[in-house]
Parts: C-alpha cells; sequence; structure tokens
C-alpha cells in the first residue's frame, strides 16, 4: 500500500474514509496538490474546477458524518475524459470548434457517478474528439507518458489513464472506440476497461463513431475498475442502443470466481510487428495462467488483418455523419466573415478542426459518397459480420482471450505523427474487440528494459464482464506491476 | 472495389463542407491514398453470402412514449449559440 493518499486505490481509501481516518476533503486536497505539482509535466488535464471538487469533497464528508454515505465511491474523484457532459463544466473534445463550449447538462454516467457520492473530476486530454492513439491530435497540447516524459500516453484517452498513472485522481473515466480506453492503459501501467457494448450509456457522451464508441473505467487495481463499472452501468431510455441485462455484483463476483478458466491465444496477434520485449511479457502472463491450472488453446481469428481497414472504413463514415453537426450555427466554432450560410459552413469547419478530423471527415464522406458506398461501407460492415463471426467461434471452445493490448509500448512523440497509417496500425489487437462489440480490458503485465509499461489484453464474451474482470483479478493478485509508481 | 485513384478531394471536401487549403488538399490526398491502399485488402474477401453488421447486437425499433417531460430552458439551450437574439439563433443571410 502507498503511503501517499493520491496513489491509494478506492478500495483502499473507502476503508479508510469508512474509518474515519482520513476525509474525502484532505482526499481531494491530496490530489488537488498532486495535479498542481506533476500536471505541468503530464498534461493529462485541459482544465479542473477545484472549487466544485472540494465542494463536493466537503458534501460527501457531511454524509459521512450524518450515517448517509452512498458507498464506496462516495467523495472518491473520478477524473473525466473531455468527451463526458457534466453539467456547467467545459465540454471540449480537445478541439477548437468546442474551445468555450460548457455543457448544459449532465451525462448519464455522470448523474450516475454522482448518484454515487464520486466527485467528477476535471476535464482529461484526448485526441480531437477521441480520434487518435496519442494525445497528439488535441488541439490543446500533447499528454505526456508519467513514465517517460518524452513518450506518448498512449490515445485517445490519453489524459485519463496519465491522471490515474501519476496520481492526479484515484480512478477515471474514458471512451474506447478502437482501443482508446485499452490502449492508453496499457502504455500508462493501468487498469482500462471497455465494457460490452449497449452495457453503459452514451447519453451525454460527444459522438465519434455510434456503433463502436462506449464509455469504461481506468484504475490502478481491477476491483476499482469493477466498483467503477458497476456504478456506471444500466440500460438508459436516453440511449436507445443500451441494452437491458441482468447486471452481477461485479465486486463481490471478483472473489467468488476462482476458474480454472479456459484461455484462448488467437495466433494472428503473435505475429509480425510484435515487439519482442510485450510478447514476452505477454508469454509469461499466459504461463502464469497456465500453472493456476487454466486450458490454454490455441484459437484462431482469420479475418484479424482486416479489422483496421474495416474499423478505418466504418468509424470514419460514422464519425462523418457525428461531426455533419459541427456547422457553426447553434453551437461551437463560427467563423467570421462568412458571406452567405454555406460559405459559414465551410469556413467555421475549416476553423475548428484539426487535421486529423478533417482527414477522417473527409475519409467517412468518401466512403459514403454515391458510387463508393457499396465498395467501402457495406463490404466493410460484411467483414465486420465475419469478424464477430471468429470471436464467437472462438468462445465455442474457451472463456475469454488473451492478447497483448498494443504492439509496442509506448512510442516517441512525434514518431508516427506525420504517418496516419502507421498510427491506425497501432490499433490492430484492440480494434476487433470494438467491431464484434464483445467487452476488453488491459492490465498491467510487466516492464520493458527501458521502463515502459506492457498491457496484456483479456477480451471477454458479451456481458460477462464479472468473468473477465475474475480473470484479470487472478492475474493481479499475484503480480504487483501496478504498485510500481512513475517517478515524477 | 474502385481504386483508390478515384479520390476526388475537392469533390469529397465539397461535400463534406470543409474548406481546404492547396497545402491540406495535397496532403490529405495523399495519406487518404495510403489508408485507401490498405483498405482495398478487404476485396480479398468473399462476402458474397454475408449480412452486414450495422450495430453488434441486434436492437430494432426502441419506441419511447410520447410524454412531454421536462426539457432544458431555453437560456440554457442556447448558453452555448455563437450569435442570439431574442431567444432564437441569428445567422447570416439564408437566401438572397
Amino acid at each position: 500500500m502507498s503511503n501517499e493518499l493520491f496513489f491509494k486505490t478506492a478500495t483502499e481509501l473507502a476503508s479508510l474514509l469508512e474509518a474515519k481516518k482520513v476525509s474525502s476533503t484532505e482526499l481531494m486536497q491530496a490530489v488537488v496538490a498532486r495535479t498542481k505539482a506533476v500536471d505541468p509535466k503530464i498534461k493529462a488535464f485541459n482544465s479542473y474546477d477545484e472549487a466544485d471538487a472540494l465542494a463536493q469533497a466537503r458534501a460527501a464528508d457531511e454524509r459521512r458524518a450524518r450515517g448517509t454515505s452512498l458507498g464506496v465511491l462516495d467523495g472518491i474523484p473520478v477524473g473525466m475524459k473531455d468527451v463526458i457532459a457534466v453539467n456547467g463544466q467545459p465540454l471540449t473534445a480537445s478541439s477548437k470548434m468546442l474551445a468555450n463550449f460548457v455543457s448544459p447538462y449532465d451525462s448519464t454516467v455522470t448523474v450516475k457517478l454522482k448518484q454515487a457520492g464520486a466527485i467528477p473530476w476535471g476535464r482529461l486530454n484526448l485526441d480531437e474528439f477521441a480520434m487518435g492513439s496519442s494525445t497528439e491530435n488535441s488541439a490543446f497540447h500533447t499528454t505526456s507518458n508519467p513514465y517517460d516524459l518524452d513518450r506518448v500516453a498512449g490515445g485517445s484517452s490519453g489524459g485519463s489513464a496519465a491522471s490515474v498513472a501519476a496520481g492526479e485522481t484515484i480512478v477515471s473515466l474514458g471512451s474506447d472506440t478502437g482501443g482508446s480506453i485499452r490502449q492508453p492503459a496499457a502504455l500508462c501501467n493501468v487498469v482500462g476497461l471497455k465494457p460490452t457494448y449497449g452495457l453503459v450509456s452514451r447519453y451525454g457522451l460527444i459522438a465519434f463513431a455510434s456503433s463502436l464508441d462506449q464509455i469504461g473505467p481506468f484504475a490502478r487495481s481491477v476491483p476499482d475498475a469493477a466498483a467503477l463499472l458497476q456504478a456506471i452501468v444500466g440500460q438508459d431510455p436516453k440511449d436507445s442502443t443500451s441494452v437491458q441485462t441482468d447486471v452481477p455484483n461485479y465486486v463481490a463476483e471478483l472473489e467468488k470466481r476462482k476458474g480454472p478458466w479456459r484461455l484462448g491465444i488467437p495466433k494472428e496477434y503473435f505475429s509480425d510487428g510484435l515487439d519482442p520485449e510485450v510478447g514476452a511479457a505477454v508469454q509469461a502472463a499466459i504461463d502464469f495462467y497456465r500453472k493456476q491450472g487454466c486450458e490454454i488453446k490455441e484459437v484462431s481469428l482469420p479475418h484479424t488483418e482486416y479489422g483496421v481497414g474495416v474499423y478505418y472504413i466504418i468509424a470514419t463514415a460514422e464519425c462523418s455523419s457525428n461531426l455533419a453537426r459541427y456547422d457553426g450555427i447553434r453551437y461551437g466554432h463560427r467563423a467570421e466573415g462568412a458571406k452567405d450560410i454555406v460559405d459559414l459552413y465551410f469556413k467555421s469547419r475549416a476553423e475548428g478542426f484539426g487535421p486529423e478530423t478533417k482527414r477522417r471527415v473527409i475519409l467517412g464522406t468518401y466512403v459514403l459518397s454515391s458510387g463508393y458506398y457499396d465498395a467501402y461501407y457495406l463490404r466493410a460492415q460484411k467483414v465486420r459480420t465475419l469478424i464477430r463471426q471468429d470471436f464467437l467461434n472462438a468462445y465455442r471452445d474457451v472463456d475469454a482471450i488473451l492478447t497483448p493490448t498494443s504492439p509496442t509500448p509506448a512510442f516517441k512523440k512525434g514518431e508516427k505523427a506525420a504517418n496516419p497509417l502507421a498510427m491506425y496500425l497501432s490499433d490492430i489487437y484492440t480494434i476487433g474487440v470494438n467491431l464484434a462489440g464483445l467487452p476488453g480490458m488491459s492490465i498491467p503485465c510487466g516492464f520493458s528494459k527501458t521502463g515502459l509499461p506492457i498491457g496484456l489484453q483479456i477480451i471477454g464474451q458479451p456481458f460477462k464482464e464479472a468473468e473477465m474482470l475474475a480473470i484479470a483479478r487472478a492475474y493481479e493478485r499475484a503480480h504487483d506491476w501496478s504498485a510500481r509508481h512513475p517517478q515524477l | 472495389m474502385s481504386s483508390p485513384h478515384d479520390l476526388n478531394i475537392d469533390h469529397v471536401a465539397n461535400l463534406a463542407r470543409i474548406a481546404l487549403t492547396a497545402e491540406e488538399k495535397a496532403k490529405f490526398s495523399t495519406q487518404i491514398e495510403d489508408v485507401l491502399r490498405h483498405i482495398v485488402k478487404l476485396k480479398e474477401v468473399d462476402v458474397s453470402k454475408v449480412e452486414p453488421t450495422a450495430h453488434a447486437f441486434p436492437i430494432y425499433n426502441v419506441w419511447a412514449a410520447d410524454v412531454p417531460a421536462p426539457a432544458l430552458p431555453v437560456e440554457q439551450a442556447l448558453k452555448n449559440a455563437p450569435a442570439q437574439r431574442d431567444h432564437m439563433i441569428s445567422v447570416p443571410p439564408v437566401v438572397e
């Protein structure tokens, strides 16, 4: 257990708060002080509202004093990716387009966090509109990897991952469209979980690719991720794609489910392009499970090589449609000096969107345009069916699938910024999970020789997050990678 | 699937309503063609007997009861409007 409050887990803090050994105000003050001390280096935050967070911490303390505590997350700060609406707080998507936007309402996950007493804390940096793998596409700044400031924190939820790793919050929320929770979690030595599509409401999440987007937790332990997931799940009338499903008690299930499990290793995920140190760390994790009595089986996901292509058709098509709303009329950036309304659209979008956003809107517009729809978009949707079928076939023989999360540890800032395709290929192991709608998580599984974190991806079956979390916890109980904090 | 070189950046940028500089046009054309060359791989897959997937889990016809409910007050709803007058968003001329 770390001595510093800001490095404790929510689970540890809940007992300290319950025993009145620490107050939520003290915790929030420690987190604010830590953020002020290290964020000039990390740049995880776009902004934060210290007064609001401390007021909420005092309210949590008052509830505890009255004996009306709202549970384990009461008084715990939860960092918020700057695409998740919090009433009265900025909501920028790290874009010039929304640089001055203040949310007039709460997202459903924010409502649920507040009901649990958690403190939505700060606005965390991302690649503009969640498009990218490094936060280098943020219009404001690039988030640094806490383990090596010259390297990226991953993306798009780089701020959510780095803030948890650096002790600038206890847990956080991000969103994952093609790996945007799992990849930065792997690069920053934290736990990151993308739920099954439909488990968590997307109401109040700025839309990127609506058939792929999900909100999920970042944490420094599996039980913390389970507790935060518990707080945000549930069918929501405001999101018609959210699903009615039985929700178990994820935290309690962690201790009940001990395996042994049948775990699948997809051979396509261990081929060219996998960094040898990442491969070795993941292999060591697989060996651990085998020693625990799990049955390790090779499985095949034969359409893996088409994942990136399918993803960059479907995601850009959906993004071109979703981002049509930014027209300079009702909200967002409006260009000066437009001669008529159509000119206003052209200029506002040219000024408000950054290069990657423009590139993706244009690619998405192209694949949907007359004469190309069948060749690109429809074909991609069909290959998507095959990718999903690959996973469902594999799940006839195994309970979950183990893979590397990212082919490499954190790369240097600028290394891939000029080559979009190289950046896109860094999502190769995470994209299939979104296309198939499956739950997936990344947990720390080692470090490279130069001290860069490595992540193990666990891919679960639809709506079986409890099983996936228990598999993760079995590994975590025997390894203490999370205890290795960055030196800042 | 057609050749990536069919990409007419002027036409597509016009559809997307984004004004691009000459420099952006040149750069994006090259970068997008790189991506399209990768995407051409999908042509290898036999999809003749495959149904498309729009969403991972089939959900059809989600209905909500048509009952009035509280909504954002006008002031709140217009708070982020770039220009407004008398509870309306003001815009440049739409027709001559």
